[in-house]
């Protein structure tokens, strides 16, 4: 199966009631397959005039308490930000699925990471934050969907999953086992129609002095609430690395290859994936900068995820970055030779 | 002694913030009427646009949400297709439905979306402080046609009613005015059919266009934006039914 079919599986697994999509490269797999398999479980598929309408129809199934969806690659998510950000200011929970290509721009339709910062800086206007989800296999696109709604239902927010073109076309084998699994608050809030209660009201629009303010509080407070207990990572030999790798999804995988090949030829190598880039695991990343390290990032971009990597590390010790971007796609042999340099490059100093 | 009027219960007993001449007030009775004649306040929710109307939820008591900027007829197809037992309307201004929300309102009804829409038309931007419309006339100052609406720069207005028309999904399309006592109770009964029509299931999108009076705006005094309707703006835009549904057919 690939990623995008798998995706849209676990999607319908994990309770996802409705389905709003636009065609774009190179998601177009999870709209086909949910067009396809959505009629069956009695459920809603629309296919949408715009990224527009498609983020507005999740938000409107959202606020009458329903588990909705879209997907979309790089030019759709960008404009679905506006939607974005109301569902964050509405507290609405949803999944938004971005299969990143090429940009800016146009762009063209090779896996990227470019949009690192689009996706965990809010992206839209407004102070806020969106759960950000980075799988790197087929197996954890297809685990990380039950994730995703719950973390939607139990925070009220919007979340993202952002997997790339490489990912959504890759065909692994895979296997449907993570459900759901949180309690979650009911959800008295929805707009279910006013029967035996008073009128509900869904909005993101405070006028009266000091409102806005507080329901910025509000948010914040959540923030730190998730900043808290939901950083997800993954690490590998990384106690007597002398450089550690930092990368996430696709290129996550190859940084893999480069480091076990590195090992083999005796160099002290490890790694660290965030799988949760918002909230990010600036804990983890700050332990593990001792002073005798160097910390490497690699990403399908010219350096996002690099920021934080420095901030986490918070000039404890040096952060150089190797990337590339428009669709070009780091390979191990370049991984390596950049391990290889920092290695030569620390046994002379 | 007999009541022979009383308020209706969906509409809050509640200070207005519109201006005085305003056709909000109006159209948010009828919209509350409809849905208490109808019996359907407790499964119906209701989209409030961006706009002078943002705050509806403060005088209809429905459930409600109030959503980006001309985007309520998609978030109204999100709703009504989750939740096809339920009642779904948006009530939006010409802003915010002929111009930024020209594509949304367009694909909702040649989808065929059964829900309910009911539109404003007062000939300008309202809340931002009295631009130009789509749905401005030829001539008409505004705070961005100081010289006048000139079709060289600014085209023509936007006929939503008449564009609509012509798709199979819309189903039920009509303008009525508010500026007179009897267009008003004929404004009543076209509001109430086009809810009346997604409770009966009927296959599509019903929209009511409502010319309604903004003498802040158009800087008139509110019986001379009354007159305005009838002398200017039914011109252009022409009372009437354009499209029925008729199941026998």
């Amino acid at each position: 199966m690939c990623g995008n079919e798998a995706m849209a599986e676990a999607a319908i697994i994990a309770g996802c009631d409705a389905y709003f999509g636009y065609p774009i490269t190179p998601q177009n797999e999870v709209t086909a397959y949910m067009a396809r398999r959505m009629p069956e479980e009695r459920r809603v598929f629309v296919q949408c005039e715009s990224e527009l309408a498609a983020i507005n129809m999740v938000f409107g199934a959202a606020a009458t308490g329903k588990r909705a969806m879209t997907s979309s690659s790089s030019p759709g998510i960008s404009l679905m930000q506006e939607g974005i950000s109301y569902l964050a200011g509405a507290q609405l929970p949803s999944v938004i699925v971005n299969v990143m290509r090429g940009g800016p721009g146009l762009g063209n339709i090779a896996p990227s990471q470019g949009d690192y910062f689009q996706a965990t800086r809010g992206g839209g206007h407004g102070d806020y934050r969106t759960i950000t989800l980075a799988p790197s296999t087929v197996q954890e696109l297809a685990d990380i969907m039950p994730l995703a709604f719950d973390l939607a239902d139990a925070y009220r927010t919007p979340v993202v999953v952002l997997a790339d073109g490489i990912l959504g076309q890759m065909m692994e084998p895979v296997l449907f086992e993570k459900k759901p699994q949180r309690e979650l608050p009911a959800k008295d809030w929805a707009l279910t129609g006013a029967d035996g209660r008073e009128q509900n009201i869904v909005r993101s629009l405070w006028l009266k002095e000091g409102a806005l303010e507080e329901l910025n509080y509000e948010l914040q407070r959540k923030y730190k609430q998730i900043e808290e207990s939901e950083v997800l990572c993954e690490q590998y030999e990384v106690d007597d690395a002398e450089i550690i790798v930092v990368a996430y999804g696709v290129a996550a995988r190859i940084v893999r290859s480069a480091v076990d090949k590195a090992r083999q030829e005796g160099m002290k190598v490890g790694w660290i994936r965030p799988i949760t880039l918002w909230p990010f695991p600036y804990e983890k990343l700050n332990a593990a900068a001792e002073q005798f390290r160097v910390f490497l990032t690699v990403e399908m971009s010219l350096g996002q995820m690099v920021e934080d990597v420095k901030l986490a590390v918070a000039g404890k010790c040096p952060v150089v970055f190797y990337g590339r971007a428009g669709g070009g796609v780091p390979t191990v042999e370049q991984v390596l030779e950049q391990l290889t340099q920092l290695s030569t490059h620390r046994d002379k100093n | 002694m007999k009541i022979v009027f009383k308020r209706t219960k969906t509409y809050k007993d509640v200070p207005t913030h519109y201006c005085p001449g305003c056709g909000h007030g109006i159209a948010h009775r009828l919209v509350a009427e409809a849905i208490d004649e109808l019996g359907i306040r407790e499964r119906t929710i209701g989209i409030a646009p961006v706009g002078c109307a943002v705050l509806a939820y403060d005088y209809l008591d429905v459930d409600m949400v109030e959503v980006a900027h001309g985007r309520a007829p998609a978030v109204a197809t999100g709703m009504k297709r989750t939740n096809p037992d339920k009642i779904i309307f948006s009530y939006q201004g010409d802003g915010d439905l002929a111009a930024i929300g020209t594509a949304e309102i367009i694909h909702a009804a040649h989808r065929g979306e059964k829900i309910t829409v009911i539109f404003i038309n007062n000939a300008i931007f309202g809340m931002t402080g009295g631009q130009m419309a789509p749905t401005t006339i030829i001539g008409q100052i505004t705070a961005t046609t100081p010289q006048g609406r000139e079709v060289a720069a600014n085209g023509y207005p936007l006929q939503v009613c008449e564009l609509l028309s012509i798709l199979p999904g819309a189903i039920y399309i009509e303008r009525c005015g508010l500026h007179k006592p009897g267009q008003i109770r004929k404004a009543k009964q076209a509001v109430r059919h086009a809810f009346e029509l997604q409770v009966n299931d009927a296959p599509g999108l019903s929209l009511v266009e409502l010319l309604s009076p903004c003498p802040t705006g158009w800087r008139v005094s509110p019986p001379d934006a009354l007159k305005w309707i009838e002398d200017e703006m039914t011109k252009v835009f022409p009372l009437g039914c354009f499209k029925d549904y008729h199941p026998e057919e």
